[in-house]
């Protein structure tokens, strides 16, 4: 049986995509044959941080709209072939989606693929509301600032009071806490919501702290998941997320400040 | 700004208001997600029907909705005037 997983946040520029693009490489990688869809119609970008944004011919409004199938559109990644891509339309606007044809999409999805990876588009419209519908797992994408935090609680109650499972009365999507762009020297000073502040509000079972790094942007700079940067410090991260969400036990890292040395201190690591 | 003034400075800590602040906030827009949509509508015709008989202020009702387990409870709340004969 299929697992959604839904990566959402409520607001923009928290890291989804990124989030989205490495743990579905990550699941993959894991050698469960997983799927990726941008549901950010008009806006798409999850192609591009993947790297295959040269390799799009048909996207999931095509699909939805039957003008090709699930197949034609979906990209085989070149580095993992347990990995598929469906890139969002770059020309309509997010009212190309519908309920119906979103849920046809993933039916047929579920029948070969182990997971769904769903990247939702920012903020609580028909997209994002899309994307998390049908979801089983929500991932929630969430920076230690004030309204990082405002929004993911709102999300929250969407995802419990407007999903399929809450309408037809099944068991609540399961949620999990994603802190990310986490810096464990300014939580330090003062100066950051720390891991327990958030915990605090937001009571969900955190998968995973990704810290603050260059390699991110490095990463999407060469349309590499950052996940596939196995000496960074974020690629490390979202590999625990992974082996977390898939029922590893492992401790949290990257929750205080590195002790670097004098030497590195001085040079540089 | 002197030397001394540069390590003295003491960056303020401003997570901790961070925190009160959201903990304050996430509460209140919590116990408003559950309340029905008709609730601000509900609260200004009975607000219309109060002040053909009695002149109260916009502000001295307050309708509040909360629910359990196993009920619900529409408060409604009105301050009425000192002396509303007058």
């Amino acid at each position: 049986m299929a697992r959604i997983i839904v990566v959402t946040s409520g607001k923009g520029g928290v890291g989804k995509t990124t989030t989205s693009a490495a743990i579905a490489m990550g699941l993959a990688k894991k050698g469960h044959k997983t799927a990726v869809i941008d549901f950010d119609v008009g806006l798409r970008n999850l192609d591009l941080i993947l790297g295959c944004e040269r390799r799009v011919v048909y996207d999931f409004v095509n699909v939805i709209n039957e003008e090709a199938t699930l197949n034609q559109a979906l990209i085989k990644d070149k580095r993992c072939s347990q990995l598929y891509i469906l890139p969002a339309s770059q020309t309509r606007d997010k009212d190309a989606l519908t309920q119906e044809g979103v849920g046809k999409v993933l039916d047929e999805l579920a029948k070969t693929f182990k997971y769904i990876v769903c990247d939702s588009p920012a903020g609580i419209e028909r997209g994002a509301n899309l994307a998390m519908y049908f979801a089983d797992d929500a991932f929630v994408v969430t920076n230690p600032e004030v309204s990082s935090v405002r929004d993911s609680d709102r999300m929250l109650g969407i995802l419990s009071s407007k999903s399929r499972r809450a309408e037809q009365g099944d068991e609540p999507i399961k949620e999990y806490l994603l802190l990310s762009r986490y810096d464990p020297k300014r939580v330090k000073l003062g100066a950051m919501l720390s891991v327990e502040d958030v915990q605090d509000i937001l009571s969900l079972h955190l998968l995973g702290v990704i810290p603050e790094s260059q390699s991110v942007l490095s990463a999407s700079n060469a349309g590499e998941p950052v996940i596939l940067d196995s000496d960074s410090d974020a690629g490390q991260a979202y590999s625990d997320v992974v082996d977390r969400y898939l029922g590893e036990d492992k401790p949290h890292r990257f929750i205080d400040e590195d002790k670097k040395g004098l030497f590195k201190r001085l040079f540089g690591s | 700004m002197s030397l001394l003034d540069y390590f003295k400075s003491t960056k303020p800590h401003t997570a901790k208001l961070a925190k009160e602040r959201l903990q304050i906030l996430v509460a209140h827009e919590r116990s408003a997600r559950n309340q029905p949509s008709y609730l601000p509508a509900l609260q200004q015709e009975l607000l219309k029907v109060i002040q053909k008989y009695i002149q109260v202020d916009q502000d001295a009702i307050s309708v509040s909705f909360d629910s359990d387990d196993d009920q619900e409870t529409l408060e409604l709340n009105i301050v009425l005037p000192d002396n509303p004969n007058t």
